[in-house]
This record gives C-alpha cells, structure tokens and sequence, in this order.
C-alpha cells in the first residue's frame, strides 16, 4: 500500500490552490468544495445543489473543470486546483472572461458566476484540444480545434444553471473571448 | 454521511485483495455517482478502495483490429478519442449524450458501467424500495414512473440502467473484462446487467471483491456504420426517456450485420435480439425495419404512466436504422 493509505478515518494531504501550496489533515468525507470554502476560506466557489447538478462549484483541477462538490478531497493528493480566485493569474487584472462578463451584464445575482467562469474557461480548453459535443456534427474532422457557435456553447455550458436566466448574456460573453 | 477508511492500492491484485479483507467495501473512481449515494446516504461502506491512481487509464490497440479500453479512462477522453470517433462512432454519440461536460470529466468506463439507477424512490430513504432495502416494497409501481421500465421488469423493481455508454456497449459486442482474488474473466456487456427478477438489489453479474479492468471494442464491429439516438425532456443534460444505438452493415440490399440496444426501457441496456433475427438477411427497408422493430417492442409491459416509452423508442429505432441505410441502388 502507498503512504496515502490510512485505517481511520482521516489523511493529510497536499494540493496547490491557485499556485499555493497547502497541506491540510482532512476528514475522508471531506468534499473539496468545503474544502475550499471552510479550510481555505475561499468562498468564491458556490454551493448550489451539492450533487453535482446545478454546476455552481465548478472548479478546474489539473486544467479539468470538474463538480467540487463530487470530489472526495482525499483523492486529490497532489493536484492543482484553480478556483474562481485564481484565474486571473497573480496580477490584478481580471481574466479576459471574467471582463467580457462584466461587460456583457452576464449575471444578476452573481451566485452561480464563479461556475460559469471555471466551466467557460475549462470549455475553451476541451474545443481548443478538439473534444466534440453532442451538437457537433460526428463527421467533423477528428484533429484540430471545435468551432464555437452559440449551440456548441449552449449545449456545452448545459451544466451551469443560472436560475436568474442570464443565459443569452453568457453564451455573449463567452463569444467575446472566443 | 458516516465516517469510512480510504485505502489507495498501488496495483490491481492489492486493490482486490484490500476487498477481501474488508467485504462491503467499495471501489471509487471518479465518484461522480458513489460520492452522491454517500451524500444521500444510501452507500454507508465502511471502506473506500481509491482505485482512480491504478494503470488503467490506457486505451491500447490490440493485433487483432480490437481496442482495449482502461477502466479508469475518462468518458470525455473515450469520446474524443479518434479511434472510437472512426470505427465505433455510436459509442461516441452515446457518451457525448450522457451527463454534463463537468461529469463526463470525472467519470471513468467502469463506473458508467456500475452506476444505480435513478429511480427517485431508490435515492429517497424515506420511500420504499427492494432495490436499496430487500423485502421493503416497490414505491413506484403504483407511483410516480413515467421514467420507468416497459420490458423485462419484476413485481419486486421497475427501475431503469441509467447509462448511455453502457446501450452502445451491447450493440457494439463489446466486452467487460474483470479481475478478482479467483483471477480474469469476460462478460459480454449486453449479458453484464441483470433483470431485476426477484433479486433487483443485484445490477450486474458481478461477484463480491471483483474489479472491471477495462472494458473491448471487438474487431467485428469496428468501421460497421453505427450511431446512437436518445429521447430526454432537456435538450441536454438529463437521463434518456428512451434511447438507441444501431450497428448495421448492408451488403447488396441484404442487411449483413447488425446490433440493436435499447436504452431507458429496463433493468439493463436491452438488446433487440428479436429484431436482429428477424432482420439479419432480410431486405434493408423501411418495412422490414419496422415488422422487426414491432417484433421486439411487442414484449413491452407498459405501466400505467409509460406506454409512450414503446412508441418512442419505436420512432427513435427507425430513424437510426434509416438513417444508417444505405440509399437504395439507382435502378
């Protein structure tokens, strides 16, 4: 068995969080989403239905966008989550998309945004490496890039809900980085 | 959620040896399932075997035209991998029609294959259901089950395999392949799902302790024209109403080959063996699709609430072997 093996019913384990190193003795039960929010104290992350359907914990963890409330922080040993706090790098300046929303109006509570963001920025990643949805036509080439047009993103972004309905301003600002 | 152990085996033999020694474990992968029955409470194992760190997130091609897939590759990787993209493309269409980007992230082709179903009245500890506590009655038969089965269903449990990938799978001949302490078998993914019968609270054929390893794309099916159609109230983003996946090769106007699973109707993804007789030889139209489709769905045992399920999955079967005809030969 590996060191991470542990009887009881806690383990230490090591992950950086926006570039910065942490190593926390975590409860097994411990999801990565109250990790982030009670341990760290970084409650940009939001807890919407906390069974992974509503998407407003979306965070990317080593460049994946994945549901924190899923994710057992025990598992995570190791990895490099970004969260909402940290995409915009170590200046001041926010992420391009964190300014196309602003711009666009793209919200009106605000409490699904920090979602939006991490998982617009995960999708960006998966077309840009050529990962096709189900709205891409199966005929399309299996090397380069996806393009993006309002259905990819719709369908892309199905797992964000935003119960405000700032849906069209999303798919803008999104369009605005692409 | 109550307190429970994690172990992080380094190989496949600790992992299945971890579970001998501690029966009514559980295998976690991506969690996107398990981690959700901790929450609700319905999984209370007093051990996690992590099993998500093991070599088996390869796809490998092997000499004979087949493609071993690693049980720990990710549902979106196994759908953007060209390969399967090519010569299996209805397992494509299946993965890319399940779940949410997010999920599909973290899920892995083993755990699709044992994820529980939905059925709200197996998630909910305040209903009863044989599925989660034996002996303690079926809230849907006479409840809510518009999204339940129409075939093959048992008194005791009317739930519904949830899985996209899993429907591909059967149609495609795929194979599940597992290890455990008494070593490797295979198992024929249509075949690894059981009926509920008098024991729903068993999904599968498989044995305490045992471990899905990978799961094969066999040779036969690989470049057969193949697709998958699935039937939801969203248009993305929720579990199949009914589904398809067709594999069908015409030769001279003769249906040459083929594989039809249902999805969304029963325990287990469920393979139209009786429109496969019925079809393979038979001319490649429209009619003898639709007599073959017909013969299948004439087993269909609808609930009170679901008879829509057999016309749907009629409809959606006939446009996907259409669809996959080839245009009749210009006289």
């Amino acid at each position: 068995m590996s060191s991470a093996s542990r009887p009881g019913h806690h383990s230490e384990v090591t992950l950086r969080v926006n570039g910065k190193p942490h190593t926390l003795r975590v409860d097994h039960r411990r999801v990565l989403l109250d990790l982030l929010r009670e341990d760290l104290d970084l409650t940009g992350s939001k807890k919407g239905c906390d069974h992974g359907q509503c998407g407003a914990c979306t965070v990317l963890v080593d460049g994946r966008r994945l549901n924190s409330c899923l994710l057992l922080a025990v598992t995570l040993d190791g990895s490099e989550v970004t969260t909402v706090e940290g995409l915009g790098g170590d200046g001041d300046e926010p992420h391009p998309l964190q300014r196309a929303f602003l711009d666009r109006d793209a919200f009106q509570c605000g409490y699904c945004t920090p979602g939006q963001l991490c998982s617009a920025v995960g999708m960006l990643a998966e077309a840009a490496a050529g990962h096709l949805s189900h709205v891409t036509d199966p005929a399309a080439p299996a090397e380069g890039p996806v393009p993006l047009d309002r259905r990819e993103i719709r369908e892309r972004m199905s797992a964000n809900l935003c119960r405000c309905g700032a849906y069209p301003r999303i798919v803008e600002a999104i369009e605005d980085v692409i | 959620m109550t307190g429970f152990g994690y172990l992080r085996p380094g190989s496949v033999q600790e992992a299945v040896e971890a579970y001998a020694a501690h029966p009514g474990a559980r295998y976690l992968a991506g969690g996107t399932n398990l981690v959700d029955l901790l929450k609700l409470g319905v999984e209370r194992p007093a051990l996690l075997i992590d099993i998500g760190r093991l070599p088996l997130d390869g796809v490998e091609e092997l000499p004979d035209g087949s493609l071993r897939v690693g049980a720990t590759v990710r549902n979106s990787d196994l759908a953007a991998d060209p390969r399967v993209r090519e010569r299996w493309p209805a397992l494509s269409q299946a993965l890319l029609a399940g779940a949410s980007a997010q999920l599909r992230n973290a899920a892995t082709t083993g755990g699709n294959l044992l994820q529980r179903t939905r059925c709200p009245y197996f998630q909910d500890l305040g209903k009863p259901c044989n599925k989660r506590e034996p002996g303690s009655g079926c809230g849907a038969r006479e409840g809510v089950h518009r999204d339940h089965a129409v075939l093959g269903h048992s008194e005791l449990c009317i739930a519904t395999n949830p899985s996209d990938m899993a429907v591909a799978l059967a149609a495609l001949d795929a194979q599940v392949e597992l290890y455990g302490t008494d070593g490797a078998r295979r198992l024929p993914v249509a075949d690894f799902h059981r009926l509920p019968g008098e024991h729903p609270e068993r999904d599968t054929w498989i044995r305490p302790g045992e471990l899905i390893t990978g799961v094969l794309l066999p040779a036969a099916t690989a470049g057969v024209p193949s697709a998958y159609r699935k039937a939801r109230d969203r248009a993305s983003y929720a579990f199949a109403l009914a589904s398809v996946a067709v594999v069908l090769r015409v030769a001279d106007g003769v249906v040459d080959q083929v594989g039809v699973a249902f999805g969304g109707l029963a325990h287990r993804p469920w393979r139209a063996r009786h429109t496969e007789l019925a079809l393979l030889g038979a001319p490649a139209t429209p009619a003898a699709f639709e007599g073959a489709v017909d013969l299948e769905l004439a087993h269909a045992e609808p609930l009170r609430d679901n008879a829509y399920k057999v016309f749907l999955a009629h409809n959606l079967a006939l446009d996907v072997l259409n669809r996959l005809a080839p245009a009749p030969a210009p006289a």
